[in-house]
């Protein structure tokens, strides 16, 4: 009797790993596509990865957990001095430097998190920002150790397991930072996917709902906040390692509020969404600003509100609804 | 036999206003107890001193002997007090096999796992899928919640619950906003609990309480006015005014 009523659900045959395999694959193969339309462009290109992980960093705090941040740049900025200051003192291998950006990122963001989701709503937004104008002002106070407003220069990572050292047409670091998304993207996908993740999600949905099936949601959040400020951490590593300098643009308020606004284009709640928000935004911003210098900040804005009216969830919704659809289509009703 | 559930002189005041009037019960293991009373007499607020979701302004919660007055929502539940909600609080972008997977991983302590599969664990799976069976809830599964009927999700919401194995499961009326010809699996469903478990239920349909309950709780302007079986409470004169009759002249119609 049991069996055949367990029969009603509807099975689900996954094949293990093809997700993560084929979002290698299309990352691979967009990386593939710009390096060969656009070769001389390899700096721009590694500058848009770099960003792309504080994109995906803050999907996880704000796409799957639901907090509102507009400071989520600390994490990225505070592992891309750390980088810069270990490198200018002599750490050079950026392999290490990766770890030096992961783990200031990871602490960065576990601070931030123990701060942040203490709240909801809006005490939680003006925290965010708080907590982000704080580590900007300490970016531009601490002299000495960041630079200031001059900015910190002379980062000169050495060899890429000693072997590929860093040209001035980008093409290391191109392929360095692609390497590295490939990985943390494929790890992320599982993660998200993970218990772990699915309970992320079922907190954005209902915190109290949450705490009644035995969750302390507070813990839970902030270990997130720390995931999220290790994959911001590896953003920044590969910005200060492949552009050479760091500056206080990626502490400040508006890098906050321009990875929110990738993000909400491409559809938070999704990896994906997130990819693609980083992407089109930085690529349209790229050839609109060189079209039209003086502008383009209004285009910009058109094509935000565009978006938000037409497909308010995200660029990524009506393609995910797509590939639903014809999954549904494959399956026995 | 220990004592499940110990409520000691509860409280509970909003401003001038005693919601919860020195309330005192004990929950054993198979006590089957409803808890009737008017609206507005203060059953869900006792409902949510007993969770943690209130604290009380004096008067103690035992489990097994020990105090939880000052525990956590999330360490009541992992102590085995669960509850079900009276308007339904689910994950509701999540789908139904997700929402009770969760409950059955945050039960077996994998939700902090990283990196391993979740809903479609073999051994989770095999657990949702034949709670779900059983709710008649199987062809639902990889729907979405917020897709689903009001009656539907409240179905949800009690296998949540089971999901969960709790020792005492309070259960704030289960069978509101279910339709009637679905009504029956959901005391089918809480027959087949665990016999050793405590169940509080609240519920306004004096049918379900009348097959359901051993023992009946009445609460009238934040008092307990009449504790006994069944068969007494509807002769009971306090409980009769408490209701203005109303409920005594129901149980009396065919």
């Amino acid at each position: 009797m049991t069996d055949i009523a367990i029969d009603h659900v509807p099975g689900k045959r996954s094949i293990p790993f093809v997700q993560e395999g084929l979002g290698a694959l299309t990352i691979i193969a967009l990386g593939a596509v710009g390096c060969f339309l656009f070769p001389d462009d390899l700096a721009l290109l590694t500058r848009l990865i770099g960003i792309s992980f504080l994109v995906l960093s803050l999907d996880l705090v704000t796409g799957y957990c639901g907090i509102a941040t507009l400071g989520h740049a600390a994490q990225f900025g505070v592992a891309a001095y750390a980088v810069g200051i270990a490198c200018v003192r002599g750490v050079t291998d950026p392999v290490a430097l990766l770890a030096i950006g992961i783990v200031a990122g990871t602490l960065m963001g576990l601070i931030s998190g123990a701060l942040i989701a203490r709240f909801r709503g809006l005490p939680q937004l003006v925290l965010s920002i708080a907590v982000g104008q704080l580590v900007a002002a300490l970016a531009n106070k601490l002299q000495w150790l960041t630079g200031g407003s001059d900015g910190l220069s002379g980062i000169l990572p050495g060899k890429v397991f000693g072997i590929y050292s860093f040209d001035m047409y980008s093409r290391t670091a191109f392929l360095f930072s692609l390497a590295t998304l490939v990985v943390v993207f494929v790890a992320l996908s599982r993660f998200v996917r993970s218990p772990f993740g699915l309970l992320c999600r079922g907190i954005k949905d209902d915190d109290l709902r949450a705490k009644m099936i035995g969750v302390a949601v507070y813990p839970r959040l902030v270990i997130m906040y720390g995931v999220a400020g290790a994959v911001a951490g590896v953003g920044g590593a590969l910005t200060a390692i492949s552009t050479g300098v760091v500056g206080l643009d990626s502490v400040g308020f508006e890098r906050s509020a321009e990875v929110l606004v990738m993000l909400v284009l491409g559809g938070a709640g999704h990896l994906w969404g997130a990819l693609a928000g980083a992407l089109i935004f930085q690529i349209f911003e790229h050839i609109v600003s060189a079209a039209n210098p003086f502008h383009w900040m209004t285009l910009v804005g058109l094509l935000l509100i565009l978006i938000v009216v037409f497909a308010p969830r995200g660029l990524i919704e009506p393609v995910l609804m797509l590939v639903r659809r014809r999954a549904g289509k494959g399956r026995p009703s | 036999m220990t004592d499940l559930l110990e409520a000691r002189s509860i409280s509970r005041a909003f401003g001038g206003l005693h919601v919860t009037d020195k309330v005192s019960f004990t929950l054993r293991p198979g006590d089957r107890v409803a808890l009737i009373g008017p609206n507005g007499a203060g059953k869900t607020t006792l409902v949510n001193l007993i969770t943690g979701d209130i604290a009380p302004s004096s008067g103690q919660f035992l489990m097994g002997g020990e105090d939880i007055t000052g525990e956590s929502i999330p360490a009541r539940v992992q102590r085995g007090l669960v509850r079900t909600f009276q308007t339904t609080r689910l994950f509701q972008n999540l789908t139904v096999a997700d929402n009770v997977a969760l409950a059955i991983m945050q039960r077996r302590r994998i939700t902090r796992r990283f990196f391993s599969g979740a809903t479609e664990r073999p051994d989770v799976r095999a657990e949702w899928s034949s709670l779900l069976a059983r709710l008649g809830l199987a062809r639902l599964a990889y729907r979405k919640v917020s897709e689903l009927a009001y009656g539907q999700q409240r179905l949800i919401e009690l296998a949540i619950g089971i999901a969960l194995k709790p020792k005492v499961l309070l259960l704030d009326e289960p069978a509101a906003g279910v339709p009637r010809d679905e009504a029956p699996r959901i005391l089918d469903a809480i027959n087949q609990l665990s016999a050793d478990i405590a169940v509080l239920m609240i519920e306004h349909d004096m049918d379900l309480v009348f097959k359901f309950a051993t023992r009946v709780l009445v609460l009238a302007a934040g008092r307990l006015i009449f504790e006994g079986s069944p068969k007494d409470v509807t002769a009971d004169h306090e409980v009769r005014r408490a209701y203005l009759g109303s409920y005594a002249d129901a149980r009396r119609a065919p």
